[in-house]
């Protein structure tokens, strides 16, 4: 038998520890039991798109670390991808090595905050520490590489800005012997936990069709069991020359498509990120890191759309060229954006504690949405 | 079936509702008439030859002379993406709304309400989304002006961006 109460509304954020970021939801429970839960974002818009159109295309490459600060490597990649498109400018090879370098850790940091933050969310407080810890030493290999650990502004238009530092790799490739046996002690740690299995498994179920019909991307859309990388599958820079393998949700703790499968397959993709590292590290050519790219640069009039897969999915970027040294228009679609579209239907349903794992589960960075 | 392949049967089935297609751009588009334009993504999207069934990205773009909205759709069976675009007038420019055919169109055209000033037709909740209810204008517009204050919160201050400007 069900009892129905009278609607109560919630507001809940703009400032909430677990809400990753200023973002705000407006709540209509009836008890424990949400209705809906309305997103209310903008509260981080800075109108970054029209501030590319006022300092031009170098001028942009540090604002575009803002768009997403947790993985500030890809957005960056993704501005650099669309204005070598438009000028028709080929990046050296030791260049996209740096770059694939730099972004694969930059994956793992931004995983490791997010599976931490989700543990915090949900009231585990030790895995934040652990997560961070090890998000610490990739931020200290990444402030030697470019000598900034959150808006790190390392790539430019046509490849990057400084070579790996003497003795770089070699740490790196002993930061991932580290690493590798650290997410094995990670995963006996939360990953398996009873307590924390139940809190995730079963909640906000998002089917294959569903999460295409809403564009979600990345870990979003393969925790759903769809297999699909842009690096695979539009594949960009050099990852056609490694081995890596594209993690998919299973259902192994619940239905398919819930919050756990989003959880592991974040968790699996660190040590597919890991093996990319290996390989890159290995391999990387000798050679110039940046291509010879004009100061006042002025590609012809024309647009442009690059995918790129970051740490959130597919982030598009759109680029519209008058023949200027200033862009006409900038656009880019993120992988947040999208996911917050989803959540008021996911919320009819659910307990008001669980809106907080769904949030944690959906990996949504606030300045991502807002931009 | 690639990109320009879809383009001309898009033509052969619509016909004079099809305005231009584009093959020389970075990426190929065709642009359409604002009134045929859910019709040719609904045909798009239910034809299994190209099954288009992710709407990827949907942008507002002002042009001084005109408002584009651009669709970009991609099809994870068929692996390959087209470009749509409709031209609209910059006076109250308005088309149909694209969430009856694919639901990630709410929100980006929420943005593009709010943005650009598009108004679309049949949309269920056109609201602003990123600035504030009560602001003036749409700041993508070209021809924006930013007010000086928004409830006696001063919204100017010199800044490298200004200087930057005035040497422009």
């Amino acid at each position: 038998m069900s009892i129905r109460t009278e609607e109560m509304t919630l507001n809940m954020g703009p400032q909430h520890p677990s809400t990753h970021g200023v973002l705000r939801f407006v709540i209509k429970a009836d008890g424990e039991v949400m209705r809906e839960a309305i997103p209310d974002v903008g509260y981080l818009h800075r109108s970054i798109e029209k501030i590319a159109e006022k300092v031009g295309y170098h001028g942009f490459m540090p604002y575009t670390d803002r768009v997403d600060y947790v993985c500030a490597m890809f957005t960056n990649q993704g501005w650099g991808m669309a204005c070598e498109r438009l000028g028709g400018i080929e990046v050296p090879r030791r260049g996209e090595y740096c770059r694939v370098i730099a972004a694969e850790f930059n994956r793992i940091a931004s995983h490791l905050l997010s599976v931490g933050t989700m543990g915090m969310d949900i009231g585990a407080m030790t895995p934040f520490t652990h997560a961070i810890r090890e998000r610490e030493m990739i931020n200290d290999l990444i402030e030697e590489l470019c000598g900034a650990r959150l808006t790190f502004n390392y790539m430019r238009i046509g490849g990057v800005a400084w070579d790996l530092p003497p003795g770089w790799r070699e740490k790196a490739l002993a930061y991932l012997d580290h690493f590798d046996p650290i997410w094995d002690e990670y995963n006996a740690l939360i990953s398996y936990n009873k307590i924390y299995v139940e809190r995730l498994a079963n909640v906000g179920v998002i089917s294959a069709e569903e999460a295409i019909d809403y564009n979600l991307v990345g870990p979003n859309l393969r925790g759903c069991g769809f297999k699909w990388d842009i690096r695979k599958d539009i594949p960009y820079s050099v990852y056609p020359e490694f081995e890596f393998d594209v993690p998919v949700g299973r259902g192994e703790y619940g239905t398919l498509g819930d919050a756990m499968d989003r959880y592991m397959v974040r968790i699996r993709e660190m040590r597919e990120s890991s093996r990319i590292l290996r390989q890159a590290l290995r391999q990387i050519p000798d050679g110039p890191v940046l291509a010879k790219v004009p100061r006042n640069f002025k590609p012809k009039a024309g647009e442009c759309q690059i995918r790129v897969e970051s740490a959130r999915g597919d982030m598009g970027w759109y680029a519209v060229s008058d023949g200027s040294g200033y862009p006409w228009r900038v656009h880019v679609r993120t992988g947040s954006f999208a996911a917050m579209g989803i959540i008021n239907k996911l919320s009819r349903g659910l307990m008001i504690a669980d809106l907080v794992t769904l949030i944690a589960s959906l990996d949504v960075i606030a300045p991502e949405i807002d931009r | 079936m690639d990109a320009l392949a879809t383009y001309q049967r898009v033509k052969e089935r619509f016909g004079d509702r099809i305005l231009e297609i584009n093959e020389k751009a970075h990426d190929p588009f065709v642009v359409v008439e604002p009134s045929a334009i859910v019709e040719v993504c609904r045909f798009l999207r239910d034809d299994p030859e190209f099954a288009m069934n992710c709407l990827s990205n949907q942008i507002g773009v002002d042009y001084k002379d005109r408002i584009e909205v651009v669709y970009e759709l991609y099809s994870y069976s068929k692996r390959y993406g087209v470009t749509l675009k409709v031209k609209l007038p910059r006076d109250n420019p308005s088309v149909a709304t694209m969430e009856t055919v694919w639901k990630s169109a709410n929100w980006m055209e929420r943005e593009i309400f709010d943005l650009i000033g598009v108004t679309f037709e049949g949309h269920s909740d056109l609201r602003r989304i990123l600035m504030p209810e009560d602001w003036p204008g749409h700041p993508q517009r070209k021809d924006f002006v930013e007010p000086m204050e928004y409830h006696g919160i001063s919204t100017v201050r010199e800044s490298p961006i200004i200087r930057l400007e005035a040497k422009k």
